[in-house]
């Protein structure tokens, strides 16, 4: 840098209009540009309501009145409502996580192979449902799960000889309801993460494998799923935070309150006890617990799948 | 090459703001409906109208024109935005709790108007416009929109609770509707009709105690409060009235589960419109229920006190309701009163009520009047008597009495009490009464 000055001034003016291209396009600054918008809208809708949800479930909020309570919603958290609905969503979520794991897998497999004719077709119709919104999709499945007799769930019962079920009133089948909803809806999209990582496998390794004489289960057993290891470790975790975030199939079949809390998931609890009651920093407590629960159980998740190893191995 | 970037960029950053603004697939926070009146008018007033019922703009779109006509010097533009029910209360409440973007006009459901009278109340006492005409209305229904000799809102409908009897399934069975005064002679005709017929003498539900519970023990002075707000839902009444909606299933067996767990859905009507039942029990505005989704029984249907619980007993009670409001955040608060007491509560008002809305009006004085007698579809459908009957009932309405844990009773009993009781006869209604009781004063600690 030991130019004389009139010629910085020179090069200056010649790139001036330039210049703030070359700032915006320079190595340092175009990654902070790129991941702007997404600190910003994190920043306002998540950073921000989060910690003013921190600091509510240490008050009691009336209009005009807000009172500081320190510990006291967090001492009524744990009561026999708040245990029920944390073990419904535990359900949910190990129900969830097996069946939307395991079956889009399986899925995603069927389709890659060369076996199946219509791969297209199977790919956007099983697709579809991830379209429809769950308040939608569950209004149809409530009319077919409906009690009465002429229910479509209920006429398919009859051919197999059983009685009538009332699905919304049952402990097993309100699960059932929940999962089967969730299911429906988001096998589609884990079908499609699990066959965008298949095609991402060298077709060289099955070919080494089949001259090292190979037979189909080992080649899946020994190339494909291992191949799939980050993938599932990822649709997992989704499907763990998601489990614990449910409020949607809850709400779609019982609205605020279910026969003997059946359908009562933490969301929920947290809906019908803030908004509903009008009882905000309880509705903030239970929040913050639900937060801990999550942040918890996804770290032993990670931890347990070897994700924050990756980089070392 | 650099511009592209930047082009990209842009666009990236457009889209990323746009997924924001656009929220998820059904968290948006426009209205249903919007009707505006008086748009033309120069110099008008601008009032905001909330509701979570389409049909109740018409009361107040009506009252507008007569009042632009009426009072040229303060003209008003009226905006009605109907909501679902979930999303306008939800909506409210976090308007009140911030202050700001709320409604200057706003129908609050009964259930719910406990949560706005929290706190610092943010509603405007209408008193100037209730206290003269107390003396002509059913004054319970006012109390129920009071708090310390306030009255923050005007009720829509007196709700008086009645019985609509299948008169078809009531001559097959040979009862006559008329000698049924007592819960006791309820009882008697029940067994007639399971006797006689192939329906069941009527329903109890599990999910909407305003159409069994609350009436039943309302009319005999008891509520899940009393009027000093301590928690009686477990008194020797509540009890047994319970015992009595457990009996007439299991004991007596002439009632059953109503289908969808309520009268108020689309699995009851149908199976209404199907001969399924003899009987319901509810306020009079379910009239509306028959209208709409019930319309193949035209004729069929007879309207009839409440049964009492002992002769000369109460033989109704007020139940549900809508109550509207001013809230501070109006524009022009005193306008805005003046107009919601034009609208519902003159004499006009409460006449439109029923022309327009088919409600009992709050007013009695309105109830015998030519435009209140003068045929209508309610009329057609059910017969000239409704007001005659409501004459005989309408010192039977007892106040309700709310608490701010009003909305944990109801759902409690909704959730536990009518499963354990009437769903699945596992408990008896002492012990699931004593404990939701237990279970809502741990609440209120």
């Amino acid at each position: 840098m030991s130019s004389p000055a009139q010629e910085t001034d020179a090069m200056v003016r010649d790139k001036q209009p330039n210049k703030l291209m070359s700032i915006l396009n320079s190595k340092k600054v175009v990654p902070y540009i790129f991941v702007t918008p997404f600190i910003l809208s994190f920043v306002i809708l998540t950073l921000y309501p989060a910690i003013h949800g921190v600091i509510m479930s240490f008050q009691k909020i009336l209009p005009g009145q807000v009172e500081w309570v320190a510990f006291r919603n967090y001492e009524r958290v744990f009561n026999p409502n708040f245990y029920k609905a944390l073990s419904n969503t535990t359900i949910y979520v190990v129900l969830t996580v097996v069946i939307l794991t395991l079956i889009p897998m399986l899925l995603a497999i069927l389709l890659n192979s060369k076996a199946v004719k219509f791969k297209t077709f199977f790919r956007a119709s099983i697709f579809i449902p991830a379209l429809t919104s769950t308040i939608v999709g569950g209004m149809i499945f409530r009319l077919m799960f409906s009690e009465a007799d002429s229910s479509v769930a209920n006429q398919i019962v009859h051919l197999l000889g059983f009685d009538s079920v009332d699905w919304r009133y049952n402990a097993w089948s309100a699960m059932f309801l929940m999962v089967i909803l969730a299911s429906w809806r988001w096998i589609g999209v884990n079908v499609l993460y699990f066959l965008a990582q298949l095609q991402s496998i060298s077709s060289e390794l099955y070919e080494a494998a089949d001259i090292d004489g190979a037979n189909a289960w080992q080649k899946l057993r020994y190339i494909t799923i291992p191949h799939l290891k980050p993938i599932t470790i990822f649709v997992s975790t989704i499907t763990i935070i998601n489990g614990f975030r449910m409020f949607e199939e809850s709400f779609v079949f019982w609205e605020t309150s279910s026969p003997g809390n059946i359908g009562l998931t933490v969301v929920s609890y947290i809906y019908q006890q803030g908004i509903g009651q009008n009882d905000m920093g309880f509705g903030s407590a239970i929040g913050v617990v639900l937060m801990l629960i999550i942040f918890v159980i996804s770290l032993i998740n990670l931890i347990a799948t070897g994700t924050f190893k990756r980089g070392d191995e | 090459m650099k511009k592209s970037l930047l082009i990209l960029l842009l666009g990236v950053l457009a889209v990323v703001l746009a997924a924001c603004g656009g929220g998820g697939d059904d968290a948006s926070g426009e209205a249903e409906e919007v009707e505006v009146i008086g748009e033309d008018l120069e110099d008008a007033t601008e009032l905001t109208f909330w509701t979570f019922v389409g049909q109740h703009v018409d009361l107040y779109s009506d009252a507008a024109e007569r009042w632009n006509e009426e009072n040229p010097d303060k003209p008003i533009k009226l905006v009605a935005e109907t909501y679902p029910f979930e999303q306008m209360h939800n909506n409210l409440l976090l308007a009140i709790q911030s202050g700001q973007g709320g409604p200057d006009m706003v129908d609050i459901e009964l259930g719910q108007f406990p949560n706005y009278l929290q706190g610092d109340i943010q509603l405007e006492p209408m008193n100037e416009y209730v206290e003269p005409v107390l003396d002509n209305a059913v004054t319970s229904r006012f109390e129920n929109y009071a708090k310390d000799g306030n009255y923050y809102a005007l009720p829509t409908h007196v709700g008086a609770t009645v019985m609509f009897y299948n008169t078809e399934i009531m001559d097959e069975a040979g009862v006559d509707i008329d000698s049924i005064n007592t819960w006791d002679d309820f009882v008697e005709a029940g067994k007639q009709v399971v006797e006689n017929t192939d329906s069941v003498m009527w329903n109890v539900g599990t999910e909407d105690w305003l159409m069994d519970m609350w009436p039943m023990i309302s009319q005999q002075d008891s509520d899940a409060f009393d009027e000093n707000g301590e928690l009686i839902l477990d008194n020797q009444t509540n009890i047994d009235t319970l015992q009595f909606l457990q009996d007439v299933i299991y004991e007596h067996e002439i009632a059953e589960v109503a289908p969808g767990g309520m009268n108020q859905s689309e699995e009851f009507y149908g199976y209404f419109s199907d001969d399924g039942a003899a009987s319901i029990l509810a306020p009079l505005w379910y009239m509306s229920r028959f209208l709409d989704s019930m319309p193949d029984m035209e004729g069929k249907i007879a309207i009839r006190p409440m049964p009492a619980w002992e002769e000369g007993g109460k033989r109704s009670a007020g139940m549900g309701g809508t109550g509207t409001a001013v809230t501070n955040q109006a524009e022009d608060t005193e306008l805005a009163k003046e107009f919601l007491a034009y609208a519902k509560l003159s004499e006009e008002g409460n006449t439109n009520l029923w022309t327009v809305l088919g409600f009992d009006p709050p007013r009695w004085d309105t109830w015998e009047s030519e435009e209140v007698q003068a045929d209508n579809k309610y009329y057609d459908f059910f017969g000239d008597g409704i007001f005659d009957m409501l004459l005989e009932v309408r010192d039977d309405i007892n106040t309700l009495h709310f608490t701010e844990n009003t909305p944990e009773v109801i759902s409690e009993f909704h959730t536990n009490v009518t499963q354990e009781t009437i769903r699945s006869n596992t408990s008896t209604p002492e012990e699931a009464l004593k404990k939701a009781a237990d279970a809502v004063r741990a609440e209120m600690e």
